[in-house]
């Protein structure tokens, strides 16, 4: 792309604090960053949480916002990387009237051939789950909608690197 | 999070002198724990951190700590400021003047949110200042309680770190750590929020300076191979130029950058908050930076070939237009915040660290140069600002008086030995510009937020921490209004401060504006001003205003005299403009001299 605009994931680790994710939006927000999702969990380190945003930006513009990530005091450190670079998942959930499933052959097929997964069935609804690309979940609501979607939800985005962090070490360092 | 405070390992930061320093001491009395109440631990942990002045003012959720403040007055000075803002700056004059932590303690709601202009200052001044807030019992958290406001939430983005306690039991290490956090590294505000149950909550005190925080490394560690670049690139500069920031004076370089730019030869210029870590009339000095600033560095920004920037983050106000700034020069930066390499202006070399260590290891590198034809360029366009500018302001022929001649009045009578405390508008573009600053942390002013109503309050907290210096308060009459009760806290604590206020009946920088970019339509920038004398008299302060130029060298020399503090109005010319100036938007170059 000319403009050089790309999707980055940048991966921050961090310690678990209260206040830090209200310090790390407002580095985007002032900057008028859209992010383009955001996900917060544990990380292979106990007591280390670990963000994951995805935002769409320059490589300068997004290495200058790592510098102002790490300079947060909690922040451990952070990384950027494109989608090449990472192995990257999102989980959505559909919510739908059960007699569709019996009803609708369709439906059958649309779960098999998307490797999506039937997490619960009841008289009234089902629900399935789908984790993948974006683009593969944006394809499966796209069929589902014909028959109507009782409730959808779709998580942000996880990703693990194919590079090795050094977290663990830059840790150990200190103590 | 408390358990986050580590010793760090030697080779991962460089130590900081001031922590080690009162280890021994503090060391000894580590051990013993007693039971006390959170608030008498808040007071004892800033003794044990070295506090003997804290600025403030009192209020329910903060009535706890105040009752020991009481108890331990003998120990710790608590001032009384006549609003919290004044109270931050206060705080923030008496860390710029003694490079110490700065102390505001104010209760929750209105108090806390009063400190955040003072708090946003020392921010972006890299100020370190503790800030210590009473907030509302625990229990009532989130529920509108009478004078609750989220204050970690609001100060979030303009401290380097802040946390609300709930529990007595994390007092200690959380004050311990906002010292450490505040003043290592790039130093800043940090806003520590005490809810009153934990404040009134007793535990087992004892007390440990923190050493270090793991997710946090305050010196970057320097790459010898950058060092070598450097000065390799300094070396083969024809024409090099130093630009210095306050980076030089936070990390204790002055020597070693003196050192530096001797055997190097290098003409060396200043960012605002940079100025006074040498003499103003060092034969290298070669002047201001920036909107303001002298006509020769910025004209040869834009002509040096290497372009050395220490401890400086290139604000716009420094730059001027980004893309035609210093374009065709190699540019080495100095650096201890990663954030600021390449963020405004892209570098060659950049050396991250600490500039005093880094400089002290630069020096052996490099080869000894004076490069007189260089130097001279710079002389040669002193001259043209001279005839232009300096010498109408300094020595003027007109009938009204001048800020400058002000200014070289204060020069003369203080032998240039004064700390210049200055508020923000045309007043403090003329102080900066002329007062002689002979030693180091002589210029205390808000330069990144350029922040109204800063000067009088900063020029106390400036006197109390160094009664022996003469300290000169400068505000124009617009800022000095803004905080002008702080005459009162003067009066109360019997400050020495020489408060001067250059009158010019206007709101002067921004009519400066409106008279060049808006045809001269004057929009609410007329003031129309109370007796300013009587004011400081009815402070029971010693008062004088000056209207002609016959008097003010005596009045000047009587200020100076004054054991106490003193008042001095000077009536200068209403429209008289700040030149040079980098029009906003343009080049360095584009400097204007009328
Ligand atoms: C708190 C605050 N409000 C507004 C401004 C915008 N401002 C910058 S300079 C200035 C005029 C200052 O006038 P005065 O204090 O009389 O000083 P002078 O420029 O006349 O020396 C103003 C209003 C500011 N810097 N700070």
């Amino acid at each position: 792309m000319s403009t050089g605009i790309k999707s980055y994931t940048i991966s921050v680790y961090t310690e678990n604090n209260i206040g830090l994710l209200n310090r790390i939006s407002a580095i985007f927000q002032r900057r008028h960053i859209n992010i383009e999702s955001l996900n917060i969990s544990v990380s292979e380190i106990e007591g280390v949480s670990r963000f994951t945003i995805v935002v769409n930006m320059t490589e300068e513009k997004v290495r200058k916002i790592i510098g102002q990530i790490e300079k947060q005091i909690e922040v451990i450190k952070a990384y950027y990387h494109t989608e090449e670079e990472t192995i990257y998942q999102e989980t959505a959930m559909f919510k739908i009237k059960s007699e569709l499933l019996f009803e609708e052959r369709q439906i059958q097929n649309i779960i098999k051939e998307s490797n999506s997964r039937i997490v619960t069935v009841n008289k009234e609804f089902f629900v399935l789950e789908k984790s993948g690309r974006r683009n593969e979940i944006e394809l499966l609501h796209r069929e589902l909608s014909v028959f109507g979607i009782l409730q959808f939800t779709r998580s942000g985005r996880i990703a693990v690197t194919k590079e090795r962090m050094e977290i663990s070490q830059m840790l150990a360092a200190f103590n | 999070m408390l358990g986050t405070c580590f010793r760090v390992a030697d080779k991962f930061l460089i130590k900081e002198n001031m922590n080690t320093q009162t280890m021994t001491t503090e060391a000894k009395d580590t051990k013993k724990t007693i039971r006390i109440s959170g608030s008498e631990a808040v007071v004892r942990s800033l003794i044990a951190e070295g506090v003997d002045i804290l600025y403030g003012y009192p209020g329910g959720a903060i009535m706890p700590v105040y009752d020991e403040l009481y108890k331990f007055q003998d120990e710790i000075h608590h001032v009384l400021s006549r609003h919290e803002q004044g109270a931050t700056h206060s705080a923030q004059g008496y860390a710029r003047i003694s490079g110490k932590v700065g102390v505001a303690i104010a209760t929750s709601g209105p108090g806390a949110t009063n400190l955040i202009t003072g708090i946003a200052d020392a921010q972006i001044d890299s100020t370190p200042m503790v800030c210590i807030t009473g907030q509302v019992p625990s229990h009532l958290l989130g529920s509108d309680a009478f004078q609750e406001t989220d204050i970690v939430g609001i100060s979030t983005p303009v401290t380097k770190w802040n946390h609300q306690v709930t529990k007595a039991s994390e007092i200690p290490a959380v004050i311990a750590k906002a010292f450490y956090i505040a003043k290592s590294g790039r130093p800043g505000p940090v806003l520590i929020d005490i809810t009153k149950d934990a404040q009134f909550e007793e535990f087992d005190y004892s007390y440990e300076k923190c050493t270090g925080v793991r997710s946090y490394v305050p010196v970057p560690k320097t790459d010898p191979e950058t060092l070598k670049a450097a000065a390799e690139l300094i070396n083969n500069a024809k024409k090099p130029l130093v630009v210095w920031g306050q980076g030089v004076i936070l990390s204790k370089a002055e020597e070693a950058f003196k050192a530096v730019i001797e055997k190097a030869g290098i003409p060396s210029a200043w960012t605002i908050m940079g100025a006074s870590a040498i003499p103003t009339s060092h034969p290298l000095n070669v002047g201001m930076v920036g909107m303001h600033g002298n006509y020769a560095p910025n004209v040869l920004t834009n002509e040096c070939d290497v372009l050395i920037a220490i401890g400086m983050r290139f604000d716009d106000r420094v730059t001027g237009k980004l893309d035609e700034y210093a374009r065709q020069a190699k540019v080495v930066h100095f650096e201890i915040d990663p954030a600021e390499i390449d963020k405004n202006v892209k570098t060659d070399v950049a050396v991250l660290g600490d500039a005093k260590a880094s400089l002290e290891a630069l020096l052996p590198l490099l080869n000894e140069n004076t490069h007189t034809e260089w130097h001279q360029k710079f002389k040669d366009l002193y001259a043209i600002e001279f005839e232009k500018v300096i010498k109408n302001d300094l020595h003027p022929t007109k009938e009204g008086l001048t800020m400058g001649e002000v200014l070289n009045e204060i020069n003369t009578q203080t032998k240039g030995e004064a700390a210049i405390v200055t508020d923000v508008g045309q007043h403090q573009m003329i102080a900066c510009r002329y007062a002689d600053f002979n030693v180091t942390k002589s210029n205390i002013t808000s330069g990144g937020l350029g922040t109204m109503g800063f000067g009088l309050p900063a020029a106390i907290g400036a006197k109390m921490a160094a009664p022996e210096r003469e300290v000169v308060s400068i505000s124009g009459d617009g800022g000095y209004q803004m905080t002008i009760q702080e005459l009162g806290t003067i009066f109360q604590q019997k400050a020495a401060v020489k408060v001067v206020v250059l009158n010019n009946e206007f709101l002067g920088m921004v009519r400066q504006w409106q008279q060049l970019f808006f045809d001269k339509r004057y929009a609410s920038t007329e003031m129309t001003n109370p007796d300013f004398v009587a004011i400081a008299k009815g402070y029971y302060l010693n008062a004088k205003r000056v209207t002609k130029r016959e008097e003010l060298a005596d009045a000047v020399a009587e200020m100076i005299a004054s054991e106490e503090a003193y008042f001095l109005e000077v009536c200068v010319e209403k429209e008289d403009n700040v030149f040079p100036m980098v029009p906003s938007g343009a080049s360095v170059s584009e400097i204007r001299l009328e």
